[in-house]
């Protein structure tokens, strides 16, 4: 029985078709939220995608958070549902309050879209378990409003606990503070990710394959935890 | 405020109205009375007078670009030809593309970010009424000299209203053009192509067929947007005063074209919706005339019920209002609540506002009077047709006379270095990842070329591997020395392009970008561009499909370039199989297919270096492109080059520095011993190629090219130890070039210019 | 009918690259002396009737939860006449 993963679909979604390949090649099965229906019909996981939600008008992320099935997506995640939030999606967790931080405009006021060096430097969140600490992995970034922000206290404290999950390399793209890529939440469920790695699972359209990894280690994870039968 | 209604109208014959300020000529607005048999209503007047400016009618052009429809070539790929919305290829496996290529040159100048982002929302509006889903777009642009500040407020403004539009629709953009030429510094070009896919039973049509079936405007509300656009803006030239129009200008909501996409896909594959029309230049006025035209004949419709954003706007406003993101739906009578229930779930806003019926007239009426009654076909394709005066100037002559024979060469190994480092870096020449880093490339996940490959190749069958490759081209100094010519070897060039990534080109869309048709010499260079391209397709096999033209590109009396720009379109069975631009292995070997001559007339060379253009361009052969395509093609599938890349602007010099900055990885080359080294670097001959192949698959390569009688010239070896581009025979010495120089000098100009 | 303004503005410490970029605009167009430039937004919301204190709290919630990020934007709100 495959792993159940969820992937929801906003008003402007654009990546949600991506990340149901991905969770696909992966090896598991995905199932279509939509967001005006409070229902996340059981899945296991449930993946935020990247794209323009509601246009990014007001702020990224900042109406989606309001769709009905937020609602019982907050309540799942607190719960300890495995999430993963790519690009606007990482944005809709931090406005949901899910990850701490905001995701601000580019400090060089332009969108880009890049293969983008990682270093990955933790592995015991449910989306990064099957990777090394301080592996390297190169995969797709593609933003307008990418550069994490906080204060200097959460910063200090996502360093201290270990919540950074992935940094860029060689060069920053946007102007997130401390080079953050990622970050996860403590108990290792929730994860955000600025660059795409639903966009380099196949060597044909992407640079790498090195963004399977993300959706193979959900799938470790939930064997792990007996959520799921291997 | 009283309204004009057509009783109004019958009964006061000498009323004065204002054709002039709306575009209309004398003779126009006396052939509308003559076909209504009255006075027009200003309501009537507003319809005529958008539908039939040069922009929607094509007044001007008609009579030649009848040609694509009398020289069509034998093919049977072509399953929609032109006169539709966009043609529509058969590649294969039940599946069908749809591809165009549109201008949206004028407003471009005026407002550059929201020109090119309705230029977007536009071509992609005409996709999806074919029942195409879009899959990719891509931007050929021309602006005027890099160091003019005006270039800078274009540019950027464009690149950003590209990415801004297109990334937020969620389509990938695959590849386009960026040339500079201080002919386009008052009309910059601003074209568009998107390419869209689907199976054969999803072609629909914009026709309104059905008896008592309901006309159905939906999408966002209509406002007071780019009021007159087309025939205010596109139809005549700007005084050199520069860009005064500003009301005029449409603002694009890439949001709800977003969810016009959705909902239009969803509606039409549920099977809801009999005809369907995007509303482009002249909205209402189009559509409705247009879908009238082609169905039953007649349709009635209620103005005051249009879902207005504006409520002041009077109904002649309406009529004309170019308000984005908007379409038309023909619905069965039983299927409108279904209709409305898929609007409903993608927040689009819907409104019944008229139904179709056999009356042979187009009538509107205004809370219950009429205001309109015409014949549809009046408005839409029966509009004036021109036989524009056309005559080649006097100063052809001189101009094809003023070759670069005398122009100064490189004298020297040193001198042939510093000219090769020096051009890599010239704006024409120089990287343009800049500004298509600001495009995002992967979305949707079926992208497998884009920029600075030769084509842009999307998969369209995951399953099988099946592809589309896509190329725009258009070199208008060659169209400037000889339209004829110039346009075949725009087409020459495109072809090629597709070809050289693998893909067997299938047929050709086309965007005709030329100065004002009043002018004689103009009119000309429109003639002759059009019958070369219309006889080159004949030869080539490759159908016009469909295309644009975009006329009045001149401020005063300064026309552009002539150009052309020729999109091809391209099937490939496996896209596993192309042929991509960076070699890779040591030993692989390099060769030139094709000859080179010395041929420098309207070259990069020229035009960078002495600022020259004169002469006559390339010689051109036909059946040499088509014989290196198959040879392209048929090593692709077979597997005999590692990698590939044509020869165009900036000659096999420039060839060989994108190759290896692509790659990373050197190469040694050498000079062949019947060229010098300056012809052989920089000459822009013709149907030529770089290859790259790996030694196990040599002899069959080299049998290949024999079997076809096809020249090739081996000159050299990829060195995978070497970080250097290593040429030798330059005046008897080696030349080296270190491929992270190169790079940084390409890379640097754009963001230096622009950042 | 009353106008309810509500401004929102990037917090001193966040980056404004916006801001920013239009001292870098200032400063070519010939206006000196601009220290800085932080680049906001304002929401005229055009509402039924008088704003009591029930509707001014409601709309003080609103501000912070919908119309403004309060981890990097403040607030102001303001009812005209």
């Amino acid at each position: 029985m495959s792993p159940r993963v969820g992937v929801i679909t906003f008003p402007g979604s654009l990546d949600d078709k991506d990340a149901v390949r991905a969770v696909r090649l992966a090896g598991g099965e995905s199932v279509s939220l939509w967001h005006a229906e409070a229902d996340l019909h059981s899945v296991d996981a449930v993946v935020l995608p990247g794209g323009f939600s509601y246009g990014d008008y007001l702020r990224c992320g900042a109406i989606a958070k309001f769709a009905p099935v937020m609602e019982k997506l907050v309540d799942a995640a607190n719960g300890g549902l495995p999430v993963l939030g790519i690009c606007n999606g990482f944005q809709v967790l931090t406005e949901s309050h899910l990850l701490p931080g905001a995701l601000t405009r580019n400090d060089h006021l332009h969108f880009i879209c890049r293969d983008q060096k990682l270093r990955i430097e933790n592995n015991s969140s449910m989306w990064t378990a099957d990777f090394e600490i301080g592996q390297e992995i190169l995969i797709p970034l593609k933003n307008g409003e990418g550069g994490y922000v906080a204060d200097e206290k959460t910063l200090d404290q996502l360093e201290g606990e270990g919540l950074v999950i992935a940094r860029y390399l060689e060069l920053n793209p946007n102007g997130s503070r401390r080079d953050i890529a990622g970050i996860t939440n403590a108990r290792g469920n929730v994860v955000g990710i600025m660059p795409h790695p639903e966009h380099a699972v196949e060597n044909l359209t992407g640079p790498t394959t090195d963004g399977l990894g993300f959706f193979t280690s959900l799938l470790t994870s939930l064997v792990n935890n007996g959520k799921v039968s291997a | 405020m009283s309204i004009d209604t057509v009783a109004n109208a019958s009964s006061s014959p000498k009323t004065s109205q204002p054709f002039a300020e709306l575009g209309l000529k004398k003779d126009e607005y006396r052939s509308i009375r003559e076909i209504l048999g009255r006075r027009p209503t200003s309501s009537e007047l507003a319809m005529y007078s958008v539908m039939w400016s040069e922009h929607c009618s094509y007044k001007s052009s008609k009579v030649h670009l009848r040609q694509f429809g009398t020289k069509v070539p034998a093919n049977d790929s072509m399953l929609v030809g032109i006169g539709e919305n966009a043609g529509v290829v058969d590649i294969g496996q039940g599946w069908a593309v749809t591809f165009k290529v549109e201008s949206h040159n004028h407003p471009s100048y005026v407002e550059p970010y929201q020109g090119a982002a309705t230029g977007i929302g536009g071509i992609v509006r005409d996709i999806i009424s074919m029942g195409a889903r879009p899959v990719a777009v891509m931007d050929p642009l021309r602006f005027g000299d890099p160091e003019n500040p005006d270039t800078r407020r274009v540019l950027t403004g464009i690149v950003s209203g590209i990415g801004g539009y297109g990334n937020c629709l969620g389509l990938p953009n695959i590849g386009g053009e960026i040339v500079f030429d201080s002919s386009y510094q008052g009309n910059p070009l601003v074209n568009a192509l998107c390419v869209g896919t689907m199976k054969h039973e999803d072609i629909h049509l914009a026709k309104a067929t059905g008896l008592g079936y309901a006309v159905i405007l939906y999408g966002a509300r209509t406002g007071g947007d780019g009021i007159g656009g087309v025939s205010v803006l596109a139809s005549e030239t700007f005084d050199a005063d520069g860009p005064a129009k500003r009301p005029s200008v449409q603002v694009g909501d890439p949001f709800m074209e977003k969810l016009l996409i959705e909902c239009t896909l969803e509606v039409l594959h549920a099977g809801l919706v009999e005809g369907i029309q995007d509303l482009g230049g002249a909205g209402i006025s189009c559509a409705t005339s247009e879908l009238a035209s082609n169905g039953e004949g007649g349709m009635h419709v209620w103005l005051d019920r249009v879902l207005l954003r504006d409520s002041t706007l009077s109904p002649e406003e309406i009529l004309m209002s170019e308000s984005q993101e908007r379409m038309c739906a023909v619905v069965e009578p039983s299927k409108i609540d279904a209709f409305m229930a898929v609007c409903k779930k993608w927040d689009v806003e819907a409104v019944v506002i008229g139904e179709v019926n056999n009356s042979g007239r187009l009538t509107v009426e205004w809370h219950g009077e009429e205001i309109v009654n015409v014949p549809p076909r009046s408005v839409a394709h029966d509009g004036p047709v021109y036989e524009r005066p056309y005559a080649r100037p006097d100063w052809m002559d001189v101009r094809q006379a003023s070759g670069p024979e005398n122009l100064v060469r490189p004298k020297s190994a040193a001198e042939v270095k510093q000219t090769w480092l020096t051009m890599t870096g010239t704006p024409n020449l120089a990287s343009k990842s800049w500004v298509t880093s600001q495009f995002d490339r992967y979305v949707m996940g079926n992208t497998v070329l884009a920029q600075p490959e030769d084509s842009g190749m999307i998969r369209v069958d995951e399953k099988t591997g099946l592809g589309v490759a896509v190329s725009t081209d258009c070199n208008a100094r060659f169209a400037a020395l000889d339209p004829y010519k110039g346009a075949q070897l725009a087409l020459a060039e495109s072809y090629r392009n597709v070809a050289v990534t693998g893909a067997k080109p299938l047929a050709v869309t086309n965007c005709l970008n030329f100065g004002s048709p009043e002018d004689p010499a103009v009119m000309w260079q429109f003639e002759q561009a059009v019958t070369g391209l219309a006889d080159a397709c004949l030869v080539m096999g490759t159908p016009v499909t469909g295309g644009n033209v975009s006329f009045y590109n001149q401020t005063g009396e300064v026309a552009i370039h002539p150009t052309p720009v020729i999109g091809v379109l391209g099937v490939i069975q496996d896209v596993d199989r192309r042929t991509p631009m960076a070699w890779k292995l040591d030993g692989e070997l390099v060769y030139v297919l094709g000859t080179t001559r010395d041929e420098f007339a309207g070259s990069e060379w020229a035009h960078a270096i002495h600022k020259h253009l004169g002469g006559l361009p390339p010689v051109l052969n036909l059946q040499s492109e088509m014989t290196l395509a198959e040879i392209l093609v048929a090593g692709s599938r077979d597997g005999f080059f590692a990698a590939a890349h044509d020869v165009s602007e900036g000659g096999i010099a420039q060839t060989i520095a994108e190759m290896a900055m692509c790659s990373g990885v050197g190469v040694r080359l050498e000079v062949p011993t019947d060229l010098d080294a300056f012809t052989f670097l920089w000459s822009e001959s013709a149907a030529r190629a770089i290859v790259v192949v790996p030694q196990d698959r040599n002899d069959e390569f080299l049998a290949l090219c024999e079997s076809k009688a096809f020249p090739v010239t081996k000159i050299g070896s990829v060195d995978s130890l070497s970080s250097c581009v290593e040429l030798a025979g330059v005046f008897g010495e080696t030349i080296i070039l270190d491929i992270e120089e190169l790079r940084t000098i390409s890379e640097e100009t754009l963001p230096r210019l622009f950042g | 009918m009353t106008n309810v303004i509500v401004n929102v503005a990037l917090k001193q410490e966040i980056l404004d690259p916006q801001g920013r970029a239009i001292v870098g605009a200032l400063g070519r167009l010939g206006l000196s002396g601009v220290a800085d430039v932080r680049q906001g937004k304002q929401f005229v919301l055009n509402i039924d009737g008088e704003i009591d204190s029930a509707k001014l709290a409601q709309i003080h919630e609103i501000a912070s939860t919908l119309l403004s990020n309060p981890v990097i934007e403040d607030f102001t709100v303001e009812v005209q006449g």
